[in-house]
């Protein structure tokens, strides 16, 4: 039912199981053909093919273990370098001119004095630069998000958008000319509200003629409709007649920022060959390359990008942000350049977490079983489109295989909007929809008077089973049907319960003014986006027995460099400090899709295993050489290589030497790709345990606990460091993070204004990792780094409704929210939630 | 105006803008371990010890540190012989991304200066201005407090 893909046009990935070796002529013949065929084979096999599945090991010796991260004691020492940590003689400051509108032409648009002003070299309007449209997502190619932006255009779509770039010996200079340029913008009405942005009527936010969506997908622009993607299993509506309570609601997921603590930021300069050298945070260089090459005009070979240490991320360094415009800087003036958002443009211009309007049904019997469920979304994605579609379609994908169900449908919209652009944020589309799925799931429970975690038990999904939503959403195409190899998840429950001390807890609210209340969820996400996403790794030996490793793949801070180096260690039989890693540069490294969708582990873990297996082989061929030995009697352990009953060794030292300067010389190495053939979920059991002062409404958040199952723990330590980091940024998107607007500019784009949390906010938080084991994965691994942001949101919605009974849907749960739900509920309604315990609400 | 401050121990002559904030100052003269979150006093990410006390380098005045002592993350260790709280951090897994260290090691360090002994409370307190959104704190506040441990038992290596 899927209108979004035409599968027809879209390509298909290759099968799976395509045959590598050509199998011999049947007929023996001349050598003619005997050749074509030996040819034939080559060319054949010249196409790897990435396993399904990877071997299992007895035991581990570096994986699963919590080592040392490779870069961390120059990180703590500040030896480190991220972008802005290099001085480049002669650099330009850039800085962008913000729309102060939220929706304008520019009508008539005067640099002469900004231009004028003592060290200011250049000002670039749209009427200077290329009009190319094109996406800023950071996404395969074709990207399956419309190019609607651009680098520079006549008309501004949120506050805070693109209206001039200065280049100026200081950032004083660069400033004070963007007071200096006179714009005279023709003002237009804006849309703000998403339920309103598809009516008739409403303000067109992309009427220019050229903005399409570069694959068969839906997209009409000329009613702010950005993307749709509809799919059906079963038949929702004879579900819902089966059901004894029928519930819907709907929930308000707000607008966020990632606030990685550095900003963005980029320099660019010309390198010796006079090609432009870009140096930037970012998620994903390759892509960044190709945007950059295509936004300016220029091929992909003049550009290299750079990524170094990089101060966080968390999707929003997965868009092509700044390096068009210092590449646009650069080449034009051909002097090295360096543009910095400060925080509050990271607030206003850079991405945001999609909001969204999630509206769920639900129909269950009086004995847990649910007969149907619908998810509705209406996704804002603001001014601009990116990830507009694949946020949209992972709200389905990563929820709804969740919980059984015969009778599914989800149909979701994006929307735009004149406010600030959504983009890729840590959840991407789970966060938001699981919101409303979880808070439902309690709902549920109560009015078929069910216990809520019991309710859960009886319906999520276990190994073995498969949901079909798999297969029917994809990401700007079909999905992969899958079925579900590991689920650690009724451990992460069982666990979790005793850890927040539930059976003694729950229930217990307590007496007078304050009180106390426990909520849980249950989350799942993905591991790559399958058939989809490539990574790839290059590794060499060196005379000491040590690696290159060279990766695409982008550590932002995760710490992939180190869990990557583990995965190799391991296959090679070394240690994980004998890799020297360097990711990424798209001049030295070889292509990855970048780090997003939780890919890193669970895919490029892959391409190392493939990579490191085949130096592996020519370790073992050489030391057996260099011995006497037969290649297949050699075993090797911590870098030594052992022959028939330990009685001959060879160090890896001495086989690289002996490789490079004594026999049958040759570089000891290999290059390794991987793809994902699935994309199995990790999953999670959060709980919150709250105290609401009844008085002011304030939600005070007392413990915090989740258990997630990702697989094998390929380094344990940063994998709980992963959860610890996104459970306290979910909980301060729960309670405190908002943008705050009039009129489409946010009025609150500081740290002081914008609350994030910081250590004294910090509940009692306890992380625990579930082992499960997935034979997919490298090692058995799955993802881990997006799926514990989803727990804030629903986790204590729940609590608060276990304390004070309020049902709150739109998040930030302030004292205030809290404070007129109470009142509310005291208030006698029409709608009572009492009448959804009779029987739910009508149809 | 001529700037003298001692950086990490050494001596420097510093020819600056009075009105430059000692963030750049010091980024400039080549401490770049002093980051920058916000600009604005909110993040902690600058923060350096002035005089011994701690203080986010992005709202101070380059004249207001005229003949002060100024330590960043760079004086407190190097890799190869990093100070306890440095290498407590790593052995915690408190650092991820690592862009707030620089600035929570110094508030850390300004802690155990002058409380050995501090309790959690006490942590997270010193540690509150130092924004971090990787790691959600817990590790750092255990390597805070084993770092306290390790030095009440007197430990080499601290500085
Ligand atoms: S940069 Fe100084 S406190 Fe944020
Ligand atoms: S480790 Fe990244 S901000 Fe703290």
């Amino acid at each position: 039912m899927a209108k979004t893909t035409k599968k027809e046009t879209v390509k298909k990935a290759a099968p799976k199981k395509a045959t590598v070796t050509a199998k011999k002529p049947a007929v023996k013949k001349a050598s003619a053909p005997k050749a074509a065929a030996k040819t034939k084979a080559a060319l054949e096999s010249a196409i790897p093919e990435s396993p399904l599945v990877f071997e299992r090991p007895e035991k581990f010796e570096q994986v699963k273990h919590s080592l040392e991260k490779v870069d961390a004691l120059g990180l703590v020492c500040g030896t480190q370098k991220y972008v802005g940590d290099i001085d480049m003689p002669n650099l330009l400051h850039v800085k962008v001119l913000g729309s102060p509108h939220a929706h304008a032409r520019i009508k008539k648009i005067d640099t002469g004095d900004a231009l004028k002003l003592p060290g200011v070299v250049a000002v670039y309007t749209y009427k200077d630069v290329p009009r190319v449209p094109r996406t800023t997502a950071g996404q395969g190619w074709p990207e399956p998000s419309p190019y609607d932006t651009y680098l520079l255009d006549s008309k501004v779509r949120f506050v805070g958008d693109r209206v001039a770039i200065v280049a100026a010996e200081t950032i004083e200079a660069a400033e004070e000319a963007c007071k200096k340029i006179k714009v005279d913008y023709e003002v237009l009405e804006a849309v703000f509200d998403p339920e309103k942005a598809m009516d008739k009527g409403a303000p067109v936010i992309h009427d220019e003629k050229d903005a399409y969506v570069p694959i068969p997908i839906f997209y009409d622009k000329s009613r702010n409709h950005a993307s749709h993607v509809e799919t059906k299993v079963g038949d929702v509506e004879k579900g819902y007649k089966e059901a004894d309570v029928v519930l819907e609601k709907k929930f308000y997921p707000h607008y966020a920022q990632h606030c990685p603590i550095e900003p963005h930021i980029c320099m660019a300069w010309l390198d010796e060959n006079d090609r432009l050298v870009l140096r930037t945070s970012t998620q994903v260089p390759f892509h960044a390359r190709r945007i950059t090459a295509q936004t300016l005009q220029i091929p992909i070979k003049k550009i290299r990008v750079i990524k170094p240490r990089i101060g966080g991320a968390f999707g929003t360094k997965q868009e092509v942000l700044l390096e068009d415009i210092c590449g646009l800087v650069t080449l034009r003036t051909r002097r090295p350049c360096k543009l910095a958002l400060t925080r509050s443009e990271e607030f206003m211009s850079s991405r945001t977490r999609h909001p969204m309007v999630v509206k769920i049904k639900m129909g269950a019997k009086k004995d847990g079983t649910i007969t149907a469920l619908s998810m509705r979304i209406i996704s804002n994605t603001g001014a601009y489109g990116s990830h507009a579609l694949t946020v949209l379609s992972n709200c389905g994908s990563k929820v709804l295989p969740l919980y059984r169900a015969n009778n599914i449908e989800f149909v979701g919209d994006t929307v735009y909007t004149n406010l600030p652009v959504g983009g890729a944020y840590r959840g991407y589309g789970a966060t938001q929809a699981c919101f409303g799925t979880e808070s439902l799931m309690d709902d549920m429970a109560e009015a078929i008077g069910m216990d809520p975690i019991k309710f859960r038990q009886k319906n999520h999904i276990v190994e073995g089973e498969s949901s079909p939503i798999f297969k029917a959403l994809g990401e700007g195409r079909e999905g992969v049907d899958m079925a579900i190899g590991s689920c650690g998840l009724a451990e992460c429950i069982t666990k979790g319960m005793k850890l927040i001390d539930w059976k003694k807890k729950y229930g217990k609210k307590g007496t007078g003014t304050k009180r106390r209340g426990l909520g849980m969820c249950c989350l799942m996400q993905g591991s790559s986006i399958p058939e989809i996403d490539m990574g790839s790794v290059f590794i060499k030996m060196n005379e000491d027995g040590s690696f290159n490793m060279l990766l695409g793949a982008t550590d932002l801070g995760t710490g992939s460099d180190t869990v990557m180096a583990q995965i190799a260690a391991e296959t090679l039989g070394c240690k994980h400090t004998d890799l020297i890693v360097y990711s990424s540069d798209t001049d030295m490294t070889p292509f990855d899709v970048g780090a997003y969708a939780s890919s890193t582990t669970y895919l490029t873990g892959g391409a190392v295993i493939t990579t490191a297996k085949k130096v592996r082989d020519q370790i073992i061929a050489v030391a057996a050489l260099k011995m006497g030995e037969k290649p297949e009697d050699i075993t090797i352990k911590d870098g030594i290589c052992y022959g028939k009953g330990k009685k001959n060794k060879v160090t890896f030292g001495d086989v690289s030497r002996y490789s490079l300067y004594e026999n049958k010389q040759f570089q000891i190495g290999a290059i390794g790709s991987h793809i994902s053939h699935a994309s199995p979920p990790p999953f999670a059991a959060h709980f919150a345990e709250v105290e609401v002062d009844t008085e002011t409404g304030e939600v005070k958040l007392l413990s915090y606990v989740a258990g997630v199952d990702c697989g094998t723990a390929i380094n344990p330590q940063l994998a709980d460091g992963q959860t610890q980091g996104a459970c306290m940024n979910g909980i301060s998107f729960a309670l405190t993070e908002e943008y705050i607007f009039d009129n489409g500019k946010m009025l609150n784009s500081t740290f002081g204004n914008y609350k994030i949390w910081g250590t004294k906010d910090m509940p009692n938080l306890q992380t625990f990792l579930v082992d499960s084991y997935e034979n997919t994965g490298p090692y058995g691994a799955k993802s881990v780094s997006e799926i514990s942001i989803n727990g804030g949101l629903p986790a204590i919605a729940n609590a608060i409704k276990n304390a004070v009974g309020v049902r709150l849907t739109r998040p930030p749960f302030t004292a205030e929210k809290v404070l007129k739900a109470m009142k509310e509920l005291k208030a006698p309604k029409v709608e009572a939630p009492k009448a959804a315990a009779k029987k739910g609400k009508k149809k | 105006m001529k700037l003298n401050v001692k950086i990490n121990g050494k001596k420097f002559d510093l020819e600056v803008n009075p009105n430059a904030m000692l963030i750049d100052v010091l980024r400039d003269a080549g401490f770049k371990s002093v980051k920058s979150g916000c600009n604005e006093g909110s993040c902690g990410a600058c923060a350096v010890m002035i005089d011994g006390r701690p203080k986010n380098s992005c709202i101070v005045l380059a004249g207001q540190v005229q003949n002060s002592e100024i330590l960043t993350a760079e004086g407190l260790g190097n890799p190869e012989t990093p100070h306890i709280l440095q290498k407590s951090f790593v052995d915690h897994g408190a650092t991820q991304c690592g862009y707030c260290n620089p600035g929570s090691l110094i508030s850390a360090k300004a802690l155990l200066d002058r409380n050995p002994k501090p309790t959690e409370a006490d942590v997270k307190d010193a540690l509150d201005g130092n924004l971090c959104r990787c790691t959600g704190y817990v590790k750092r506040i255990e390597a805070v407090l084993d770092s306290a441990k390790i030095i009440q038992k007197g430990t080499k290596g601290n500085k």
